[in-house]
Order: C-alpha cells, then structure tokens, then sequence
C-alpha cells in the first residue's frame, strides 16, 4: 500500500487528493494550521521536559514521543470530544491535547499513583501498560455505543508491536464481526523497544487488517495534516455505519523506547540522521514559513506557549504529593471489604509500633469511584 | 559475579552443551534483553538459536511448546513478571498438562525464565509476584535462585528437567555480586531448600524465604544475632517446597516466620505454614508467622517500600513469634 501525506512529498509519501479534501476547512484557516504546529511543538517541549525529569529523577520513566508528534496532534485534533480515546504509554501526552492537566498526567510516571485521570470527564482512558489489551476494550466500548444508538465512536492507539498480540487481533475480530464504530490506529514507528517492524509482521500492519474484513489507510505519520485527514476518513467511516476501520501512520521514534532503553544497541546512527530529516515539527514549521502563514510574531507565541507548557509540567511535578501508606489500602473494592479492614489495621499498629505516626486510618468505607483520596 | 551474567552464564552453557537448546523471547537477541541477562548470546549463537520473537506471550509460550513436541528444548523468556498472563492460558492447560494427558508419553522439557518481584521502582505491571499461580497448578516445576552461584546452575538445571520449569528470578538483586563455582555444582537438588547457617550458635526461630528477600532476611538475622539466633531456608524451589529441611530446622528452633514479597492472603507461605503445622504441631512454641504483600494491587512505586518487606517487618514479625 502507498504511504499518503499531504505536506511536501518525499520518499515515503505520496500526496493523496482524497485526504486534502478531508481538510477543506483547515487548509484556508491560518488559525487551524497555527494551531496544529502550536500543538506540535508544546508536546516537543512537554516531553523534552519530562525526558529531563526522567533523567533528573524526578520522574521514574518517561516514553519519549520525539519524531511522533504529529500522530498525536493529528488524530487527536481529528477525533470530537465524545469519541473516547483508548491510549497506551506512548499516548500519554495525548490526554494534555484533551485538558488533562499536567498534575494528573504525570503521577504514573513520577510513580506516585497508578492512574491520574477520570477517563470519563476528558474521554481518554489512562495508558494501558499491557501490550494490545486496550485494543479490546475499545471494540467493546463501540459495540455498547452501538447497542445504545449513540453516535459515539472509539480510537485505539497502539504501536505496531501490539499488533502481534492475540488480543488485538481477537480486538479487530470482534469490530469486524460486529461493525463495531471502532478505529484502530496503529503508530508505526518501525520498532517494538529493538525488534524491527518486519520482524513483527511480514505484511504491512495496514494491510493486516484486510484479513479481518477491515478497510484500511497507510498515513505518512510524520504529516500532521496527513494524519488529521486519515482519522477524520476514519472517524467518517465508523459513524456512517461502516464498521470498524484501520489507519496506520508510519514514523519513526527518534529517541529510546524509555528512557530505560539503549537504542544504539538496535538502530544505526545513519537511520535516526535520515529520519530526523523528517521531523514532523520542523516540517510544519516550514510548511507554515514557506506558505508565508508564520510571523515572527506567530513563531514568538507558539514559543512561549511551547516553554509555559513545559513550565507547568515541572511545577506540577515538583509539587506531586507523596503517596503513604493509607493509600494502598484505599479503592481496592468499592465495596467493603473485611480483609483489606484488617491488613490495614495490622500495618498501621505496625507503623504506629516503629513510633511515627500511623498513617493507615480504619476502614475507609465503601469508594464511590469518585470521592477524593482520604 | 553478578546474578544477571551468571544466569546469562548459565544459558551460554546450555546452548554450547546441548543444540536442541533454543532460546526465545522479546527483545533478547540484539538488545541482549532489557536486563541484558541474554547479552552476546544471539551473536555467538545466531538467529536461529536465539530468537527475537513478535511481542505476543502467549505465542511465545505456544510456539515453544510445539518447537519441545518436535524434540527442542525452549528456553522462553518473559520480560517482566505482569506480561505473563496473557501466556497464562498455554502454561496451565497446555504445558503443565500435556505430560499427564499422553500418559506420560509426551514431554515437555520446556524452561520460562521471569524476572519477578518489585523495588526497582517501575512502573505497574513490572513488580509483580504471580508465583503462587503456577505453583498451585500441577504439572509445572516452580523456582527462584537467589544467589548468583544458583542463578548459574538452576538456570542449567532447569534447562536439563524432564519437566517444563519456570524459574522466576529476582530482578532487584541482578546486579548484586557473588563468588560462582563454575565447575562444582550446588549440593542441594532442584527440588530442595538451603539452610543458611549464620553461625548463631542455638537458634530460636526460623525464616523461609526465597528470592529477593533471602538477602533481606539475612540482613535482619543480623540485626536479631545479639539476642536470638536465626535459621535462615532459602527455599529455592517453590513446587515442589523442600517440606523436610523445613521441619528439621522447625524442630530445632520451634518458631517459624515466613516471608515473601507476594501477597500473603492465599499465598505460598499459607501452604508452608499449613504443612509444618501439621508436621511440627508439638514442637511449636508459637503459631507460624506470615509477612509478605497485601492484598492490594501492587502500589506505585514511591509507595512500594510499604508493600515489600523489609529488614524491620521481617524483624517485627520475629519479635511476634519470639513473645510467645
Ligand atoms: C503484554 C506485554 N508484553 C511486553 C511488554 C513490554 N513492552 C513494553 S512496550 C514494548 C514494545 C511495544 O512496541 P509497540 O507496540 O510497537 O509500541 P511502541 O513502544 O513502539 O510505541 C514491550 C515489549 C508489555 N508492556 N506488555
């Protein structure tokens, strides 16, 4: 399958008329496009910051996202607001381009709590760190959205590892079979931490989803305007009734898996050279410069922004409280539970023993799923 | 040496030793692992004996499975302890059970190594103790070296069982050094316990253990040495559990504390305290004591110094045993 873009073609890509038509209402809207490379370039300084953080300390891992803004940017900036959003790690900035703000974006990976947001109230779930699992859960949310008649969709994002999983596969099975209005967005960033696209699949991921009966589109990824379009066709398709649909965007990760990961040890220098040549961010820049639609003064705001967004992600951190010990025994059940009563009971007479406070107060009573940690 | 290249040691042996060894996982070749336990070891052996695999456990565990019936002997790895349950299903009802269903016939010499256990302050999924699962089902062999000279030789010994092994090894202590005898094997079988002798003279209690926490417990039997002296059993294997090296020290010190990082509740030290209690009713001079995780999720990791025990709860627990 030819990849599709939209911005300037290069070896990859191919300029689909069929995906310009799809932006129509951006193309001519200089405050749309400014918009989407402000986007672009306040996740490039997010996760700038949070790899600096990661590296610092402050943070116990981060899943760099250089080199893959412009999915983010583009299907986000593609889905409506009731579309719920199915993410894994590599997504998490993903929820900033949905107003979850930076204090619950980052205790995942600070470590200070398992989850962060209310995945209802902003219609993005909390990254799954299970390969391929949210995949299901995604074709399950569409299948109930189609029991109820809403026009409710769901996106789910995954690499192109995942798509080695069963339950991926079991994911785009059960959509197909049932018409679910699910898309699957499968980032292909060549790698799987070190293994090789092709030795994940032996045909493209987009056209593995033709096997399953699901129409599918190969998206320049590092095309913000290409992915925009690619979703919206996606999106369109879901809601008109179509069934599932397959977009993949081919990219490419610029720095490690985490930072946990040694990429030297898998990938040449001269492939990262050849791939920074298309930095996505840059690449709208110029799009933007050229088509003479970025002032200095544009290029000074979208700057500021960039640095205030950073600024608020090491803020937050540095002002992420501590987890205690109470904690870990709240939200274990909704119910009561007489169990978790008495472990909680016996480590607090067991703190209170070491003669610091005891931080584990008695039963908790029954978690709403909503209330605030006590 | 440490742990990590002791394991990898350990395989590098098994692949040169014997070709139907093959080794397999996500990750391993190339990247050497994500704890470079399988460093070097697809360059000195190649693709074909060492293989990246798709990331997909299950299939990892499938294929594996079908790679033993045609007469290999897998080695797979599962990269950390949470991501093995989408493998669960093979493990239970295909591993484990295929020996019994062809009457013996059939033999699945099948090896799944895990890194286990938390304290290295990941993130979820990364810190888990599942091993109370795959102990509770026949059919599988259940293990943990501790120490970098078991790392190596349970690693070859496991690889040379009859049976499928899974050995579940303690990340937090990989790079911890220790002398290894390469040319002597342990004396203790697969199967069996050790007891440490601290060289406490009369000891008054004993703690089982395995895994990351047999260097914590011997770090608090430090501590307790001024008043009591302790038995230290790293248990080594997890099924079966060296049930008799347990009793002996049970019947010389009369106390029994065990400790694991899994949750307590239905776990491994339930079973142990079950069996010395009914092996040892009489000689037991308080009820067997349990310390280990709770029954919550595993939390975050600014939170998990509560959760896995450390020198003071393993101390704690002692004092409780010795007040009766
Ligand atoms: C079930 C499972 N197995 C293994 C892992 C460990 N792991 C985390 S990310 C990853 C690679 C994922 O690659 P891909 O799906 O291509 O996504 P990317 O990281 O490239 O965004 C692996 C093997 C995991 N998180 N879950």
């Amino acid at each position: 399958m030819p990849t599709s873009g939209v911005l300037e073609p290069d070896a990859g890509s191919a300029t689909a008329p069929a995906l310009r038509d799809r932006l129509d209402d951006i193309l001519d809207d200089h405050h749309a496009l400014l918009g989407l490379y402000r986007d672009l370039a306040v996740l490039r300084r997010i996760d700038e910051q949070c790899l600096a953080m990661a590296r610092q300390g402050a943070l116990a891992l981060w899943a760099p996202i250089a080199g893959q803004e412009a999915v983010l940017v583009g299907a986000a900036r593609a889905a409506e607001r009731h579309d719920h959003l199915f993410i894994s790690y590599r997504e998490a900035l993903m929820a900033a381009l949905r107003g979850v703000p930076p204090e619950q974006v980052l205790p995942m990976w600070r470590g200070s709590a398992l989850g962060g947001w209310d995945p209802d109230e902003y219609g993005i779930t909390n990254p799954a760190i299970i390969v391929g699992a949210h995949g299901l859960h995604a074709a399950g949310y569409a299948m109930a959205a189609a029991l109820d008649g809403s026009q409710d969709r769901a996106i789910a994002f995954f690499g192109d590892g995942a798509t080695s999983q069963g339950d991926l596969n079991e994911a785009l099975n059960f959509a197909a079979t049932t018409t679910a209005p699910v898309v699957f967005f499968c980032t292909n960033n060549q790698f799987a931490i070190s293994v090789p696209v092709a030795q994940q699949t032996a045909v493209q991921p987009a056209q593995r989803a033709h096997g399953f009966g699901i129409p599918s589109l190969r998206v320049d990824g590092n095309d913000v305007l290409a992915v925009l379009a690619a979703t919206r066709t996606a999106t369109a398709h879901v809601r008109a009734g179509g069934g599932p649909y397959f977009v993949e965007a081919v990219t490419y990760r610029l720095g490690p898996h985490t930072t946990n990961d040694d990429p030297t040890r898998y990938r040449s220098a001269a492939e990262l050279e050849a791939w920074r040549a298309r930095d996505p961010v840059e690449r709208m820049r110029r799009f933007l410069a050229d088509s003479g639609l970025l002032t200095d003064a544009d290029a000074d705001e979208v700057r500021n922004a960039a640095d205030d967004a950073a600024q608020r992600y090491r803020t937050a951190c540095a002002e992420l409280p501590e987890p205690d010990a109470a904690g870990i025994f709240e939200h274990v059940y909704a119910a009561p539970h007489p169990l978790i009563d008495e472990e909680r009971r016996a480590y607090a007479d067991y703190l209170a023993s070491l003669g610091g406070a005891a931080t584990p107060a008695g039963p908790a009573g029954p978690s709403t799923g909503k209330e605030v940690p006590r | 040496m440490a742990l990590a290249p002791a394991i990898g040691a350990g395989l590098r042996r098994a692949l040169e030793d014997d070709e139907r060894v093959v080794i397999m996982g996500e990750d391993l070749g190339r990247l050497g692992g994500v704890f470079r336990v399988t460093d070097g070891l697809q360059k000195d052996f190649g693709e074909r004996r060492v293989i990246d695999t798709p990331l997909a456990e299950s299939g990892i565990i499938g294929t594996a499975f079908g790679m033993a019936l045609r007469g290999k002997r897998p080695v797979c790895e599962i990269q950390f302890d949470g991501f093995v349950y989408p493998a669960f299903d093979q493990i239970v009802t295909q591993v484990a059970k295929i020996h019994n269903r062809t009457r013996g016939l059939v033999r699945m010499p099948l090896t799944i190594r895990i890194p286990f256990g938390g304290g290295i302050g990941a993130v979820e999924h990364h810190s888990e103790s599942p091993e109370a699962y795959f102990a509770h089902t026949a059919g599988i062999r259940v293990v943990s070296p501790a120490t970098p000279s078991d790392g190596y030789w349970m690693t070859r010994q496991a690889i040379a069982a009859p049976d499928p092994v899974i050995v579940f090894e303690p990340k937090r202590r990989y790079w911890e050094k220790a002398p290894v005898d390469f040319s002597t094997p342990p004396p203790e079988p697969l199967g069996g316990a050790r007891l440490t002798d601290l060289g406490n003279g009369d000891a008054a209690a004993t703690i089982v253990t395995y895994g990351a926490l047999v260097s914590t417990a011997v770090e608090a039997a430090e501590t307790a040495a001024p008043e009591c002296g302790v038995e230290i059993i790293d248990l080594r294997s997890l099924s079966p559990i060296d049930f008799d090296t347990i009793e002996a020290s049970v019947r010389r010190t009369g106390r029994l504390v065990v400790a694991h990082e899994a949750p307590v509740f239905m776990g491994l030290g339930a079973e142990i305290a079950a069996r010395i209690t009914e092996r040892c009713f009489y000689r037991l001079e308080a009820p067997v004591t349990r310390v280990g995780g709770f029954h919550t999720p595993y939390p975050a990791a600014r939170a998990e110094s509560h959760y896995v025990p450390g020198v003071d709860r393993i101390l704690d627990a002692l004092d409780q045993v010795l007040a009766q």
